[in-house]
């Protein structure tokens, strides 16, 4: 295998994984602050990357057409629209639901994704077809021997990358990222410090679908096509990748993310005679991954109390 | 009387609901419905239904098969409203493997469409060969289902919760995947099914009854409301053993279950695998009816229809089970305008039916143990 091919390899690999790891963080932040699963995620994200799309179109019909201009444009949009809507869920769907059972709570997510992806299959201007998703980003490449590298995939992996750190920041250095691991340790201690909860917990639920709906953004730029279904498949990535790192922490979210990336390369690279074969083996190895470590790979603190 | 009046009722409303046509007499029929389950509520006839279904249980499954077996020899010239209960009946069957590990030991299984498959890949496989006969074809189908869950038992036996919902997750979309992307498996166009055959009676010839002719499906359906009576039977016997203890314990407290000295292990795996086993053999069933057979219908999406059923129902509710498989079958192929909308629907429907009524359309009772027994209430 030449220099080239590997390469091609890596820059696929790393380009997914800061995809999945921006869905895998949502998962992990809801689950801190909640304990709850929020399987709608990649819904979220899909109906924030049609949200994009829309301002997008909006954008050329009233005539802006310089592709930075389109691109602030759209990701406001989204990852406005996309927040609201997260904390919207969160606000009328999950919180009340907090006294149930969590599977519940995984039920009702799951259908409401189920709900959304209809939705917008049903109700969007022909939305049971793929959309052709703008390039809005400049198309030059570098030649790197007999390796291209693409200097739109070079910005999302950078743009990607900086708000996972942008993020990390925010968790580890705020004022709103201490309230966020305060309620997310212990939630009565919190309340009577005087942290306000519901909007602690909305203020999380927005922050992780507005990232959730850069991961969409990002993969509509980088494969020009968005479809109804791209959530559910994002999203079980997604999931799968903070289930497999440990929920409740951002760097197993991360670690996911890139390890479930990995192997979908690895996958690719190494069953050159089967390359389709790529997400069984992904998806395999997950299932191995959890029966080995039962409580992901950066296991969360905790202990049953009887 | 309360009991069997209901029983009865129920048959002839199936019967009305299988014959309407037009739109607006199925409107006017789930109108009946509702209004009838309300004035049962309101004038304390629900509690005397329960209370017969107490005190003769035995008697009332009985009527209710009866009524059933009567239900498909009056369609019996009917291909569509046969081929609509067979469909019901095999949901029906799904949704109580479903219910064994879910329902009792509450074990989440978000890949019930990839064992129903299984079942149903394995009656295309081995049909094809013609050297086993049909009705071990059955079996094995749910044999296979069972025994592609083996690799997935440490991670279940070993994860809870949301940990092990993944796995689940995860082997459902690993196994559409790999039937999509298999040759030798038919890939994305799938596989043709033999019809079953028993002795001397292939399903595939319409029967002659008394000098009618009617449809084929009669076969089918026959055949799986026999399955469903024996799975039924089956899962009400194992509700009242030790091993139905044993899951309602796991299910309640696993720690607790531990310490009295019930092997939380053994009895996930055994429900697991029987789960998966009848999941298998319904596939297998509803793969030999529809004749055809694509990994389209068993996505992560038709298993969450059948998580649907088994939620809708009730958890660990047979009759429960009956009245959701119903609704989430029949209604779509009833409302031909509803057809698109379908999976909106029932997500909608079951986003409704946890916030407001989480325990179920007909929630499971405490174990009556002595059937015959008046108790105090």
């Amino acid at each position: 295998m030449d220099f080239g091919l590997i390469a091609q390899y890596l820059a696929n690999g790393i380009l997914l994984g800061t995809m999945y790891a921006l869905v895998a963080v949502g998962f992990t932040l809801f689950f801190g602050v909640l304990d709850v699963i929020k399987f709608s995620h990649g819904d979220v994200l899909m109906l924030g990357t049609f949200i994009g799309f829309t301002a997008w179109l909006g954008l050329e019909a009233v005539g802006v057409t310089n592709p930075w201009l389109q691109l602030a444009g759209v990701l406001l949009c989204s990852l406005a629209g996309t927040a609201l809507i997260g904390a919207a869920i969160a606000n009328w769907l999950i919180l009340p639901l907090k006294r149930a059972p969590q599977l519940n709570t995984l039920l009702i997510t799951l259908m409401l994704g189920t709900a959304i992806r209809e939705a917008v299959r049903l109700f969007y201007p022909n939305g049971s077809n793929p959309k052709a998703f703008p390039a809005l980003l400049p198309d030059a490449s570098v030649e790197i021997g007999s390796f291209a590298l693409r200097a739109d995939s070079v910005i999302l992996v950078v743009s990607g990358l900086a708000l996972i750190g942008a993020l990390n920041l925010v968790i580890n250095r705020t004022r709103l990222g201490l309230a966020i691991r305060a309620v997310a340790q212990d939630e009565e201690t919190a309340r009577t410090m005087g942290i306000n909860y519901t909007l602690v917990v909305l203020a999380t639920f927005a922050i992780g679908s507005g990232v959730a709906a850069f991961a969409g953004i990002m993969n509509g730029l980088y494969y020009n096509e968005i479809n109804f279904g791209m959530g559910l498949i994002l999203g079980l990535i997604g999931f799968s990748a903070a289930i497999v790192g440990g929920l409740g922490n951002l760097y197993g979210a991360i670690l996911g993310g890139f390890l479930f990336a990995g192997l979908q390369v690895v996958g690719s690279a190494l069953l050159p005679f089967a390359s389709a074969y790529k997400d069984v083996f992904a998806f395999a190895v997950v299932i191995a991954l959890m029966a080995w470590k039962p409580t992901g790979l950066i296991p969360e603190r905790s202990s049953d109390r009887v | 009387m309360a009991g069997a009046l209901v029983v009865l009722g129920a048959g002839h409303y199936g019967w009305a609901l299988l014959m309407a046509e037009e739109t607006w007499q199925v409107v006017g029929l789930l109108a009946l419905a509702g209004m009838a389950t309300i004035a049962a509520y309101k004038t304390g006839f629900v509690r005397r239904v329960e209370r017969d279904w107490a005190e003769a249980e035995p008697q009332l499954n009985r009527l209710a098969f009866a009524v059933l077996i009567g239900l498909i020899l009056v369609l019996a010239g009917s291909h569509f409203a046969l081929l609509m209960i067979s469909t019901v009946l095999l949901y029906f069957i799904a949704s109580l493997g479903l219910n064994i590990q879910f329902g009792f030991t509450g074990l989440v299984n978000f890949a019930g469409a990839a064992f129903f498959g299984a079942g149903a890949y394995t009656a295309a496989v081995l049909g094809a060969q013609a050297l086993i006969p049909p009705l071990l074809i059955l079996i094995a189908g749910g044999i296979v289902a069972m025994a592609i869950s083996l690799p997935l038992l440490v991670p279940i036996v070993r994860t809870t919760g949301h940990y092990a919902a993944v796995v689940t997750i995860a082997f459902g979309v690993l196994f559409r995947t790999f039937l999509e992307v298999n040759e030798i498996l038919g890939g994305p166009q799938g596989l043709m099914v033999e019809s079953m055959k028993l002795p001397g009676w292939d399903f595939y010839n319409a029967p002659n009854l008394f000098g009618f002719e009617t449809s084929f499906y009669l076969n089918y359906a026959l055949m799986a409301a026999g399955l469903a009576a024996l799975v039924f039977a089956l899962f009400r016997r194992l509700e009242r053993s030790w091993i139905g203890l044993h899951m309602d314990a796991v299910r309640l407290d696993e720690t607790a279950a531990a310490c009295f000295g019930i092997s939380v292990r053994k009895t996930k795996i055994l429900a697991f695998l029987l789960g998966n086993l009848i999941l298998g053999v319904s596939g297998a069933l509803y793969g030999m009816m529809i004749s055809f057979i694509a990994p389209a219908s068993f996505t992560f999406s038709d298993s969450l229809l059948l998580v649907s059923i088994v939620l809708l129902g009730g958890l660990g509710s047979p009759w429960g089970g009956v009245v959701a498989a119903t609704i989430v079958v029949l209604l779509p192929e009833k409302l031909q305008l509803l057809q698109e909308y379908r999976f909106l629907l029932f997500s909608i429907l079951v986003i409704l039916v946890l916030l407001f009524r989480p325990e179920g359309l007909l929630p499971r009772h405490l174990r009556n143990f002595f059937p015959n027994r008046r108790t105090g209430a």
